[in-house]
């Protein structure tokens, strides 16, 4: 078997982030609700479910840009008191760029106002110019990049400064298909470079299978949850042909399908 | 080669355009000042002999940099408070709610209204006119720059903390240039204000200045002196904006500044 089912709980010996027990209130609007998520060192975890599920919502409350309504989300050990450097964020827009500095500045951004010098700014942002194939890029301004370099910016912007862990929310949502499976490639490519601990928000059940370690089923909102964990031990890069592959996409696609269709029924 | 014509053409077309519209504009001028009378609309020739006699003696280029100084100094000094005002107010919920039910309430008295007060308390010198100019850009470019920091999408003031960026670096690194589109169409509405402002700054106890010109005129009956300081005035707004744009886009091209 390539992949198991097991409960949402299961709690390694140190977990690079976990989730306890986490709910989401909005006014009488219950978006999240007891939410239990451990995530590993060095995993790439993949949060998968329909849209309006609030794997979003979570993705903020993990980047430190709200707090949950209820229980705790711990990072070491420590809870989350607000963003910071150590929990790099990569947005599906890329308005999070800043416009007006060319790439190399936009990458040097982070470790400038950590009070790096432009001397050892430079090798950093030159190695993540690389590490993403936008060395040509580097004195353009991302208004002029097309959507994907745009994306290849935030990655490395994100990734130069060092992060304990990267969120990343749908950051290919807004990208054309080919430029999608693409940048899916690039990523699985430099994450296994990396090794960084990543959560990876998205409802394209192939992207999740093409970069994940584990894929987390969250169920159809209203009071949204955790619907089951998928280990993916599949060989990387992974191949979309493989049978193995192909029924575990199955399977998952079969367990979304029953959310899809409940949070249809609710709305009706 | 055919683009390029195209293009050449264009602008010589616009250019015709630009002329025909101007002689145009004259040719009615002289047929008002032929109707109503050398009483009431001063003809185009006489303004031209006037503007040459006030040239030759020099009270016109004195008027105009007298004017243009008091401009410049009361409005640079708008933008060098109105900016920081309004990025403070943008960012800063306690300060917004101080300070904007004063800006909402002086931003609808016009400066006329102070004149005389003005002149009361920072005596008739240069000072009193630089304030008035100063009062009429700094809601204006405090106001547009408090729309600019709230327009700023949220996901860049987000990237900014989640790459370690503190209160004051964001202001610095992200609101500001972010804002810099805004500031400056804040600055051209700020110095078209200061023109409509500069003549009743001058009413009062002015020697120099167009306004001064202008209101001196009146006391002489000479409305060939008056539609001269008029012409002045728009000229030379004109190419303060001309001005503002050209350095805008030279300095600003980076930030996203379309003028």
């Amino acid at each position: 078997m390539a992949e198991t089912v097991h409960p949402p709980i299961s709690p390694p010996a140190t977990a690079a982030l976990s989730l306890r027990g986490v709910r989401v209130v909005f006014g009488d609007f219950v978006a999240v609700d007891d939410v239990d998520l451990e995530v590993r060192p060095r995993e790439f975890l993949c949060l998968l479910g329909p849209s309006g599920c609030g794997k979003s919502t979570l993705l903020a409350l993990m980047a430190g840009f709200a707090a949950p309504s209820g229980g705790s989300i711990e990072m070491g050990g420590e809870p989350i008191t607000g963003p910071g450097p150590e929990l790099g964020v990569v947005f599906q827009s890329s308005d999070a760029l800043f416009d007006w500095l060319t790439v190399a500045d936009n990458i040097a951004f982070g470790p400038r106002m950590r009070g790096m010098s432009k001397a050892e700014r430079a090798p950093i942002v030159d190695e993540h110019l690389r590490l993403v194939g936008l060395a040509g890029a580097a004195g353009k301004r991302p208004p002029q990049l097309s959507g994907g370099m745009r994306q290849r910016v935030q990655i490395a912007r994100v990734l130069a400064n060092s992060p304990d862990i990267v969120l990343m929310d749908e950051p290919f949502g807004a990208l054309d298909a080919q430029t999608r499976t693409v940048m899916q490639r690039e990523l699985d490519r430099i994450w296994r470079e990396r090794q960084s601990t990543v959560v990876f928000v998205t409802h394209d059940i192939d992207e999740a299978l093409i970069l994940s370690d584990r894929i987390a089923v969250m169920t159809a909102g209203p009071e949204a949850g955790i619907k089951s964990v998928y280990d993916v031990t599949l060989p990387r890069p992974r191949d979309e042909d493989t049978k193995s592959y192909v029924d575990l996409r199955h399977r998952i696609r079969e367990d979304i399908a029953v959310e899809v269709v409940k949070s249809l029924g609710d709305r009706s | 080669m055919s683009l390029v014509a195209t293009e050449q053409r264009r602008t010589v077309r616009k250019a015709g355009y630009s002329v025909i519209s101007l002689v145009a504009g004259i040719a009615l001028w002289q047929l008002a000042a032929w109707y109503f009378g050398p009483g009431l609309v001063s003809s185009p020739g006489t303004t031209l002999q006037a503007a040459i006699d006030l040239t030759k003696d020099g009270t016109l280029i004195e008027s105009c940099l007298v004017s243009l100084r008091r401009i410049l100094i009361g409005w640079a000094s708008g933008i060098v408070v109105g900016v920081p005002l309004g990025i403070l107010m943008g960012r800063v919920q306690a300060i917004r709610v101080l300070l904007d039910p004063y800006i909402e309430f002086f931003r609808f008295i016009p400066p006329i209204a102070f004149v005389t007060v003005a002149i009361a308390w920072f005596g008739i010198g240069e000072t009193s006119k630089v304030v008035l100019i100063f009062y009429t850009s700094v809601f204006i470019i405090t106001i547009n720059t408090i729309a600019g920091v709230l327009a700023i999408n949220e996901s860049k003031l987000r990237a900014a903390e989640s790459l370690g960026a503190g209160k004051r670096q964001t202001l610095v690194s992200v609101v500001l240039p972010a804002t810099i589109p805004h500031v400056v169409t804040g600055a051209r509405l700020a110095l078209g204000n200061s023109f409509l402002t500069i003549v009743s700054a001058e009413i009062v106890a002015a020697q120099t200045g167009l306004g001064s010109l202008i209101w001196t005129s009146r006391n002489y009956g000479r409305i060939d002196w008056i539609f001269v300081g008029i012409i002045a005035l728009g000229i030379l707004g004109y190419l303060c904006d001309r001005a503002i744009r050209l350095i805008a886009r030279a300095s600003l091209r980076h930030y996203n500044v379309k003028v």
